[in-house]
């Protein structure tokens, strides 16, 4: 307990100091200007925060949307899950409203990099959903589209003196073309991991989908090279692996699938991964 | 949208952007420039014989400042002005070093610190962001910061020029704008970083200031005397 107070006198007594020397000379022009910086960074920075918060939160609740996606392969009833995985969506998209409103009248440039992280890992969500539906990828469109927002001003007390007869205002949340793109980055390897373990419950078609699907955006990643930004090329770099993968299974699958009972496709299947990966650890 | 549609439209995206930031960095070219050549008007005023000419070489300064307003002015021609702090990074650089040569300009005059108004009324920006190109208030502070250290080297050569009293109307004012920043809560930021090194500046004013006063070379005593 003697450990924790030390410091924390300390910092009350140099609170104090700056106290004192705040009112002696609070009247220079200096000090009044600096006060009012020290309003616009702290106002600044308590906004970067809020929507760091935000971000993570959006983060936590679209990886569970994507463990939960990843539980389809194995279930019988995949509408349930997929439902559910919508709900769950649903949730983090009151979440972005909430980054929306935080950024109404802002430059959203200015605090991209607060919430950039889960916008991303929201983007993996919602485009692996739309894959498992629709075997297709999401446009950019179609996820800027679900995040528009209508809002009820609220009729909160503290508000209702100024803002009180708006009403309703929609709020959109535009998800750059960057994040998007590094979005679809993190979904490769999402359905690299699904091809793997739709092959340990027998499915023979659905690695052979993907291979095609993931040939198809690495053929559109490899386009784009490196005009993208600093982060694609090295998300390239995984891309390529996660291919690697998913092609060599299609490979097994195909010379060997014929030969073997299904219910040892997986062990078979196992040890080449394995394999690859140690090979590709030294490259 | 197939896969390479939405990829093709991507990459349109991506060359636009390019093409805007290359722009942006040709401008950035010629205002530094132009902050390297007031830099250098103003450097002279450390030498002896460039105290005497201080307010000249504030005159010929604020001139260039006139091409610097142009250049800003073709700047802002180059990028949507919503889109500012997508390609702030291009010019935060140069920004602070004209916010700090404007500080300067405006110390070596009339000895006061520079408000963020009168900065962007000499680079010819607004000071609020709703208003179009602005002067961030990071900006505005870290130019303010190359400053402070400009004066400590300032305090030392306008003794060896001969003028003990300068040194002590420095330390005054270097003195208050510290504390200006202890105001401030600042994130571990570069700014921050900046600041840290404030108290060297501070610090080498005060000996200055120590040596002339043991010596009684201070003609201001009442003011030395505070410190």
């Amino acid at each position: 307990m003697n450990k924790r107070e030390v410091p924390g006198e300390v910092w009350s007594r140099k609170k104090v100091d700056s106290a004192q020397e705040m009112s002696t000379n609070s009247t220079s022009p200096v000090i009044a200007a600096f006060r009012v910086f020290q309003q616009e960074l702290d106002a600044k920075h308590d906004k970067y925060e809020r929507l760091v918060k935000i971000s993570r939160d959006v983060t936590i609740e679209s990886k569970r949307t994507i463990f939960l996606l990843h539980r389809v392969t194995n279930v019988a009833d995949t509408e349930d899950v997929l439902n559910e995985a919508e709900g769950k969506l649903d949730g983090v998209r009151q979440k972005i409203s909430q980054i929306a409103e935080e950024l109404r009248g802002e430059d959203i440039n200015q605090f991209h990099r607060a919430f950039t992280p889960g916008i991303q890992e929201y983007v993996e969500a919602v485009s692996f959903l739309h894959y498992i539906h629709h075997r297709s990828l999401i446009s950019l469109e179609e996820i800027n589209a679900r995040l528009v927002f209508m809002r009820t001003e609220k009729a909160d007390p503290k508000g209702s003196a100024e803002a009180a007869p708006r009403g309703a205002h929609v709020l959109t949340f535009q998800v750059t073309p960057a994040d998007y793109l590094l979005g679809v980055a993190d979904l490769t390897g999402e359905l690299m991991r699904m091809c793997i373990s739709s092959v340990g419950n027998g499915d023979i078609e659905t690695p052979f989908q993907l291979s095609q699907f993931l040939r198809q955006i690495h053929d559109g990643f490899s386009y784009i090279g490196n005009t993208g930004p600093y982060e694609v090329s090295k998300k390239l770099h995984t891309l390529r692996q996660s291919l690697g993968k998913v092609e060599d299974a299609c490979y097994t699958l195909h010379v060997r699938g014929s030969e073997i009972p299904k219910h040892m496709l997986a062990d078979l299947f196992c040890s080449r991964t394995t394999h690859m990966d140690t090979e590709e650890g030294v490259v | 949208m197939s896969v390479t549609e939405m990829f093709s439209y991507i990459q349109g995206f991506l060359s636009a952007d390019q093409d805007v930031r290359e722009d942006i960095r040709k401008v950035v070219q010629n205002l530094e420039q132009t902050a390297r050549e007031i830099l250098t008007v103003l450097q002279s005023v450390h030498q002896p014989s460039g105290f005497r000419e201080i307010p000249s070489k504030c005159a010929k300064a604020r001139e260039l400042f006139c091409t610097v307003r142009t250049h800003i002015s073709d700047l802002k021609t180059k990028f949507p002005m919503e889109q500012y702090y997508r390609f702030h990074e291009h010019w935060r650089f140069v920004l602070q070093r004209l916010a700090f040569l404007a500080a300067f300009v405006n110390y070596l005059e009339s000895e006061a610190l520079v408000t963020r108004e009168e900065v962007a009324e000499i680079l010819g920006i607004e000071v609020v962001r709703e208003k179009g190109f602005h002067l961030d208030v990071e900006d505005y502070l870290a130019g303010v910061l190359i400053m402070a250290s400009e004066l400590s080297r300032l305090a030392v050569n306008s003794v060896t020029a001969g003028d003990y009293s300068r040194p002590l109307r420095i330390s005054n004012f270097i003195n208050e704008l510290d504390s200006g920043f202890r105001l401030l809560n600042l994130k571990n930021d570069p700014l921050r970083k900046r600041y840290d090194g404030l108290k060297y500046d501070v610090k080498k004013i005060e000996e200055v200031v120590y040596d002339l006063s043991i010596r009684g070379l201070a003609k201001e005593p009442e003011s030395g005397e505070d410190k």
